[in-house]
């Protein structure tokens, strides 16, 4: 029986694209569970774990609630998480209100300048901040005492914090209010402006509400980031102690992992909420167009163009003056005594840099990632979107493909530690190589390409497949001639979010790197550690300029293929 | 049925699939990891296990300088360094306890080569040359369980730009540190993470006597402006003047100076607090005859020079070496009386009793 079943398996086109779509399917699967699920799975039963790996129950998080230094972290992390995200939200909705309702000149420029700080590993943020507002800052000090004034902020703490947070979820912000802004129906407006609706007015009832579940949607997305950022508290923190600082002193100063694992739980809490409003909002957000609509229409207004263009070149001269202000300290012999020039911040073998050794283990493991990334989720989602085997497992892929979201690096980072450095893993051997760091990555950014190429896929009609079912075409053909190629630009653009991140990530690499495989995200961490400041500042401009140079070269060698497949996509249009 | 079987067929394949994966990520992180060791070069691969784990909280700037002589005498063997903070090594090291992935310490505080020894995770041995070394430097068992290569002690470094700025004088003393007019400027290494932070406050516990210790700490904390992770940090700090005073050790702060920054280097009138940077064998299944033998290299004359041209006090006298630029005429005179013993068997009580009482300094700004 087993033989026929074989051979029918086999015979039949459509019997071997089952075979193969349906062996696909279980391996996707099982790719998930093992980078996303039993990670995940280990921190929880870690978390009921005392030091020795003794069951203690809810031991560690009755512990870790009645001790006021721990309560005063979650107080901390709660208040910096609110006050950035608000602060971010409204900065980003400015700004992307400008580009998206006005005239004004430069979009381009605020356009570009606005992404800047997504290049950037967290920590840079805070190193440019001391740079400027530190006590030896170039505007506590009034540019070195050349100018006449002085101003002191106290940065080390709360406020170092929240401003390094609000660069940092700022881009975010933008890119979702930009989306949401670029949406609107004109009738609307009309309407209110028939019924004598002033300015304020029509921004309060039409806008506002209109742009309601992207608003929302931003606030949680930038208060998820905050809560578990670990470069800026790290670098600006001082002694103002937030829960992702405190797991890296439980799990590097102590290698307390119970206690770490306990934490890291307590992390995960805000972040699942803002996924299912997340999620919640998803479905809800479809349905504010309709085929009524009219697109918006720019209408003239003097005052209003030049106070926005002010507002966009403030907040774009922010970002710059603090890249700037990075980029000058790196060249800087001895800040603030001896501004001459200096190339020796960028020799790291004498400090925790060591060498440029972690700068080339970064670029590999972000290239890795990049590439098997970005051919992981499309294949993913291709089976998620395009196959009809096995329905519940579909689903149960898609749920697990969109889990990451909810994951703070320093979980994944922790619950690969549990899950992989155990002797009886068989792949265990995987730990301490390049391959956990390129894995983990993937599971921390998967979320986010795995929804860039669903959307794409789903803009292909599904009339593609049944066709070359029907003309007896294996589906892997029609995969590879018509489906990739029509997501070229998608696909791209999954590699270079790969790229990026695994460059400037930190959170969960910092606890799987082996000795010889430091990364320069890592390194940036170290050095800031050990006090060598300038040195974290040259490797956080070579991230940053790798980064944009990756980032052009894409631009540039995508420019043909992007127009290509636009006037493909927009031929009946 | 049929479609079960075929289901079942299918998990068979992608079971054997997996396990096909494992294999190949197996055999690639394998490869992975010889790559890494291209320093080495191919004889390494050959050879197999001629490799060593280095534990380390040598500071960053000398290991490269230390190792050359390793190197050049040894090139065959490869070193994986993992160097950190003292308090961050040495609990690395009790996590890995029943697993040691260390196949040796080197230049670690020796109130943490004590925490292990009580723990019993060193392997006794006697490296070549250990009769030289100064009896209080080193294990007083034989075979020894460690030996020490250097001693570091407390030291200030003051940025005298700033202070002038203020109009203050350069602290002498720990007595000083606690003037309120130092409030907010100074910085000093969290003891948790820092060995110069841990043995500070152990030299001010041998000083004043523990109650009174915890006293002038909590005054002390009035004028700290922030802990930090390392030892080297506050010497840096004090170096760009963004903290002017930094709690530091002799080495750091002269080595700041050098660079240009314009820092003073005290060392407390009171006295300072010192640890031996000492070295010991990881007891474990397989000792390596490489481990041992980088043991013998470490006190061995080429390091020990290079040692001392960092440190005044190094662990076996050679009267002809100098005392490096920097340091006070007798760097001997200048220690306290010091028990490394008792310093050791305290030390987690200690440090809880520390994180307790400042660890979260800032949190009550109300």
């Amino acid at each position: 029986m087993k033989t026929t079943q074989g051979a029918h398996l086999f015979t039949t086109g459509a019997g071997r694209d089952r075979f193969i779509q349906r062996t696909a399917i279980f391996v996707m699967i099982a790719g998930l569970l093992i980078a996303v699920l039993a990670p995940l799975m280990s921190l929880f039963s870690r978390a009921f774990t005392d030091r020795g790996g003794q069951y203690i129950g809810l031991g560690n998080f009755a512990k870790y609630f009645t001790t006021s230094a721990s309560m005063q972290s979650f107080q901390n992390t709660m208040f910096i998480s609110v006050a950035s995200s608000v602060i971010s939200v409204a900065l980003a909705l400015g700004f992307a209100f400008t580009l998206t309702r006005t005239a004004v000149r430069g979009k381009r420029f605020f356009k570009s300048v606005a992404l800047l700080p997504l290049f950037a590993p967290t920590m840079m943020h805070g190193i440019g901040l001391t740079y400027l507002f530190g006590h030896q800052g170039i505007i506590t000090t009034g540019f070195f005492g050349a100018l006449p004034w002085e101003w002191k902020i106290d940065l080390y703490g709360p406020v170092g914090i929240i401003l390094s947070e609000v660069i940092y979820t700022f881009p975010q912000a933008y890119l979702i209010l930009l989306v949401a802004l670029s949406f609107a129906d004109y009738n609307l407006y009309e309407a209110a402006e028939t019924m004598g609706a002033g300015k304020l007015r029509k921004f309060l009832t039409v806008t506002v509400p209109n742009i309601k579940y992207g608003l929302i949607s931003s606030l949680f997305v930038c208060f998820t980031l905050s809560f578990t950022d670990f470069g800026a508290p790290k670098v600006v923190g001082g002694q103002y102690n937030v829960l992702a600082t405190d797991i890296y002193k439980q799990v590097i100063g102590q290698q307390n992992m119970g206690m770490g694992a306990t934490v890291g739980i307590i992390l995960i809490i805000p972040a699942i909420l803002a996924f299912i409003v997340d999620r919640i909002l998803e479905g809800k957000m479809n349905s504010a167009i309709t085929a009524k609509s009219a697109p918006y229409r720019t209408g003239r207004n003097r005052l209003r163009d030049t106070l926005l263009f002010t507002y966009c070149l403030i907040i774009s001269g922010a970002i710059l003056v603090l890249t700037a202000t990075v980029f000058a300290a790196a060249f800087i012999k001895t800040w603030p005594y001896n501004l001459t020039f200096t190339l020796d911040h960028f020799d790291f073998s004498k400090v925790a840099g060591e060498g440029m050794k972690p700068f080339w283990t970064s670029l590999k493991v972000a290239a890795w990632t990049a590439v098997i990334g970005t051919a992981g989720t499309f294949m993913g989602a291709y089976l998620i979107e395009k196959t009809r085997h096995f329905r519940l497992l579909r689903q149960a892929g898609y749920f697990l493909s969109i889990l990451p979201l909810a994951l703070p690096g320093m979980v994944i980072g922790l619950g690969y530690i549990f899950f992989f450095n155990n002797r009886d893993n068989p792949l265990h051997a995987i730990y301490g190589t390049i391959w956990i760091l390129v894995l983990a990555n993937m599971a921390h950014f998967y979320s986010v390409s795995f929804i860039t190429a669903t959307t794409a896929l789903k803009k292909l009609d599904r009339e593609f497949e049944m066709a070359s079912e029907s003309m007896g075409v294996p589906f892997y053909k029609t995969f590879a001639r018509i489906t990739v190629p029509i997501c070229l630009p998608a696909i791209l653009e999954m590699t270079m979010y790969y790229f990026i991140n695994s460059m400037v990530t930190v959170s969960a690499v910092m606890f799987l790197y082996a000795a010889d495989l430091k990364l320069a995200s890592v390194s940036i961490v170290n050095m800031d550690d050990a006090g060598d400041v300038a040195p974290a500042a040259a490797m956080s401009m070579l991230i940053v300029i790798t980064n944009i140079g990756v980032r052009m070269i894409y631009e540039l060698a995508t420019r043909g293929v992007r127009k290509k497949s636009a006037a493909w996509q927009n031929r009946e249009g | 049925m049929k479609k079960w079987t075929g289901l079942l067929a299918t998990m068979l394949m992608l079971v054997s699939f997996l396990a096909a994966c494992g294999q190949g990520t197996k055999s690639e992180g394998a490869n992975q990891l010889k790559d890494q060791s291209a320093g080495a070069g191919k004889e390494a691969a050959v050879s197999g296990s001629k490799e060593i784990t280095v534990y380390t909280a040598l500071e960053d700037d000398q290991i490269e300088s230390y190792l050359e002589s390793y190197k050049s005498t040894y090139p065959d063997v490869k070193v994986n360094v993992v160097r950190d903070s003292t308090g961050v090594i040495t609990a690395k090291l009790l996590a890995e306890k029943d697993n040691p992935v260390a196949d040796v310490v080197w230049g670690t505080a020796a109130t943490s080569l004590l925490v292990l020894d009580q723990n019993g995770m060193l392997e006794p041995y006697s490296p070549a040359g250990v009769e030289k070394v100064t009896p209080e430097f080193k294990d007083s068992q034989n075979p020894t369980h460690w030996v020490g290569i250097d001693a570091w002690e407390t030291a200030f470094a003051v940025n005298t730009v700033e202070l002038k700025k203020k109009g203050l004088a350069i602290p002498q003393s720990y007595a000083d540190l606690i003037k309120p007019e130092y409030k907010g400027l100074i910085v000093m290494p969290n003891p948790a993470s820092s060995g110069t932070g841990f043995l500070t406050v152990s030299g001010l516990q041998q000083l004043l006597g523990e109650e009174e210790a915890w006293k002038y700490m909590d005054k002390l904390n009035e004028n700290i402006a922030t802990y930090t992770h390392s030892g080297s940090k506050p010497a840096k700090l004090a170096g760009t003047g963004e903290y002017p005073i930094g709690i530091s050790f002799g080495y750091r702060s002269i080595q700041e100076k050098k660079k240009g920054a314009p820092v003073e280097v005290v060392f407390p009138k009171e006295g300072s607090g010192w640890d031996v940077e000492a070295n010991a064998l990881i007891k474990k299944a397989d000792i390596k005859p490489e481990a041992k033998q980088f043991l013998d290299w470490a006190i061995s004359a080429e390091p020990m020079k290079k040692y001392n041209e960092n440190y005044a006090i190094i662990s076996i006298k050679d009267d002809a070496a100098g005392i490096p630029e920097g340091y006070s005429k007798d760097p001997v005179s200048q220690l306290i009386k010091n028990d490394l013993n008792q310093t050791a068997k305290n030390r987690d009580a200690t440090l809880a009793e520390w994180t307790k009482r400042y660890d979260s300094k800032s949190e009550p700004k109300q």
